[in-house]
């Protein structure tokens, strides 16, 4: 994984409330057994009509969402199954942070380990951010901090050693390999 | 040593190395289940690596989510009733687990079933275990006093390879529950108004301990229920201190330790439990003795009345898109819509009692005709025993269909299917928009519930249907 400093983009603005894994991306999607494709399945009954027409009315389907790679969303996104397609979907469509006032558990540690930006801000931000789509703003690792148009920031926590391996492309298995010494010890002690 | 949790017991046994400000706890998992949808990814990362599994004795391994609940003798069949995709996840699931070690119950193991129902059957889930998978209801396993929670598949990857998870410590919450249960009541409904209570994000952060008077008097497949349910609140884990219903029920199994291996490990369960001096993080009481069948009218689990309530009214965006979407109005209850499936099974309630229970409503009656009932045993060795009392006659007398285990219409993976539009009364977990097929209308309900309203083809209090007397 490559290190991630920044996120640059557009903001795209889904206010819905318990956003959960089977509507990111529906359980028909994850009899693969890869980790790529799943993006022109994401969202995929909010994103089309039955008959495989694209729905005009959802905003991922705006001409202004194209390419668009910082998704605000309604609190406790992600909530639901600990499917990890959830991040990889929404990466493949070219997510690369979300934000909202609160991010489930599962899926917050799914999107840690993918390189996929989970950013909680305080409510008053988040209406702001609500109430002005498709601005530009700079989601910034580094600082924690979701930089505005004109320079304001509006700073967010994130675990300390994800965000370590975040910036600098460090996988955390082999962190945990690196360990054999002391996972040694331990299960000799349960003998 | 300070009074301490039930979690923060099990939690201390397991630390290979405690967590600090710059990085989290490693967790050691002394049983990792699997199945085919959340680990081939996991799988393939070994093998890129060139890693070996550390611990394949440490592995329960099946199938369940993709797989057929029609007969199939042997994996040849597959290809004939299952769609490519899912045959082949399975497929690659046997390949897996034969080139890494992994042994697995797969199609003609009398040992197959939803691996949160064959855990605990086998005897591989204990008192005291951490217990993880690649699955969000791995909770259910808290019934026994052990800290088992859902992962996502990179993570399945760092167990598979290391026995070890990178963790930070949840905070607890305590959910107190007291008051004995009216009949025609059941554990389902008691966790769907603990969800409706604390909301589905109520939980979030936190292991919740269930405690009180009634979780005493629970048996452990009421317990499994409502453990089941703790990620509907939010809660990755949620646990219930061991006792000897426990222990009677561990007892025995294929997998449970025997002889002086059995005393040694009682010794130990029975330290497990929170001391009285402990303190939670948080704590909510719930009174359940006025407890009614309750039913969900939304689209989260949260979203939930007793059955002679009222949808209430809301006016918040998503509150208002999942009423239009489930078609219910606000101001009226849930009971007597008209109903098109009912799914009767689950990692939720697919076991035996709950077949039980829902046999007791369909015994000698039969299910409305534009009812499809699907009843699926959580695994076959529910499915056996279930045969065994003639429950799979009462189910096809009554015009139901009785199948092969596994998840089936909870997820809607395997090609059972509710239609577009139509509405189901689902013993299952979720009632997310197309969780049970794309359009369809999910109400979760109890196996009581769910039987009544196969029966009169609506929305059905269950009382209505018992014997005023009787206590199922
Ligand atoms: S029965 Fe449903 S909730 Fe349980 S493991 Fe299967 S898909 Fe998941």
């Amino acid at each position: 994984m490559n290190g991630i400093k920044q996120v640059r983009s557009r903001t795209v603005v889904l206010p819905i409330d318990d956003i959960d894994t089977d509507q990111i991306i529906p359980a028909r999607f994850l009899t693969t057994t890869t980790k790529t494709g799943l993006g022109k399945s994401l969202f995929t009954d909010w994103r089309y009509h039955p008959d495989g027409t694209t729905r005009d009315d959802f905003v991922l389907n705006s001409p202004d969402a194209e390419g668009a790679a910082v998704l605000v969303a309604g609190r406790n996104f992600g909530c639901g199954s600990s499917r990890e397609h959830a991040p990889w979907a929404l990466l493949d469509f070219g997510i690369r942070a979300v934000i909202s006032t609160e991010i489930a558990d599962i899926f917050c540690n799914n999107a840690l380990k993918n390189g996929l930006l989970p950013v909680i801000v305080g409510a008053d931000d988040h209406r702001w951010l609500v109430e002005h789509p498709g601005i530009e703003v700079t989601v910034d690792l580094e600082t924690q901090s979701v930089v505005l148009p004109g320079g304001r920031r509006i700073g967010f926590p994130i675990d300390g050693f994800s965000r370590y391996c975040l910036l600098h492309g460090l996988d955390q298995l082999g962190f945990l390999l690196e360990n054999e010494p002391a996972i040694l010890a331990f299960e000799q002690r349960l003998i | 040593m300070a009074a301490r949790t039930l979690f923060a017991k099990v939690w201390d046994a397991h630390i290979v190395s405690p967590e600090s400000d710059a990085r989290p706890a490693i967790l050691y998992v002394d049983l990792h289940l699997i199945h085919e949808v959340t680990s081939p990814q996991a799988f393939a990362e070994l093998r890129a690596r060139a890693l070996s599994v550390r611990r394949p004795d440490l592995c329960l391994a099946t199938l369940d989510h993709s797989t057929p609940t029609v007969p199939i003798a042997s994996l040849k069949d597959l290809a004939v009733v299952s769609e490519p995709a899912a045959a082949k996840q399975v497929l690659q699931m046997e390949q897996n687990c034969r080139d890494f070690g992994i042994e697995l119950r797969s199609f003609g193991s009398g040992e197959r079933g939803i691996v949160h129902v064959i855990g605990p059957e086998l005897g591989a889930t204990q008192p005291g275990k951490t217990i993880v998978c690649g699955d969000s209801h791995t909770s259910t396993h808290g019934a026994f006093g052990a800290l088992a929670f859902g992962i996502g598949t990179t993570e399945v990857g760092h167990v598979l390879a290391t026995q070890c998870l990178l963790q930070r410590k949840p905070r607890t919450l305590a959910v107190i529950l007291t008051g004995t249960l009216s009949a025609g009541v059941t554990a389902k409904d008691v966790i769907l108004k603990i969800i409706g209570t604390i909301g589905v994000a109520g939980g979030n952060g936190h292991v919740i301990e269930y405690r009180g008077s009634t979780v005493a008097g629970l048996t452990m497949e009421e317990r499994m229920t409502i453990c089941n349910m703790s990620i509907e609140a939010g809660a990755r884990a949620g646990m219930i201190g061991p006792d000897d219903v426990t222990y009677e029920y561990v007892a025995g199994r294929p997998l449970a330790p025997r002889g002086s291996a059995w005393d040694d490990a009682l010794e130990r369960w029975r330290a497990l439990g929170t001391d009285a001096e402990a303190k939670f993080d948080q704590s909510v009481s719930i009174d359940v003795s006025r407890l009614k069948p309750m039913v969900t009218f939304g689209t989260n689990p949260g979203m939930v009345v007793a059955i002679d309530e009222s949808v209430p009214a809301g006016d918040d965006p998503a509150f208002r898109k999942a009423l239009a979407y489930m078609q219910v109005d606000a101001g009226k209850p849930l009971k007597d819509k008209l109903v098109d499936v009912v799914f009767i099974g689950s990692c939720t309630n697919g076991r035996i009692s709950d077949l039980r229970q829902a046999a007791e409503l369909l015994r000698g009656r039969r299910v409305a005709k534009h009812v499809r009932l699907l009843v699926v045993p959580g695994s076959q060795q529910v499915k056996r025993a279930a045969e065994a009392e003639g429950i799979d006659e009462i189910v096809k007398a009554a015009g139901g269909e009785w199948r092969e285990s596994g998840c089936s219409m909870c997820i809607g993976m395997n090609g059972d299917t509710a239609g577009r539009g139509q509405l189901s009364v689902s013993t299952s977990n979720r009632n997310f928009e197309g969780r049970q097929g794309s359009g369809a209308r999910t109400i979760l309900a109890s196996p009581l519930t769910a039987a009544a309203s196969a029966v009169t083809g609506k929305v059905t209090d269950p009382r209505e249907l018992m014997g005023s007397s009787r206590r199922i």
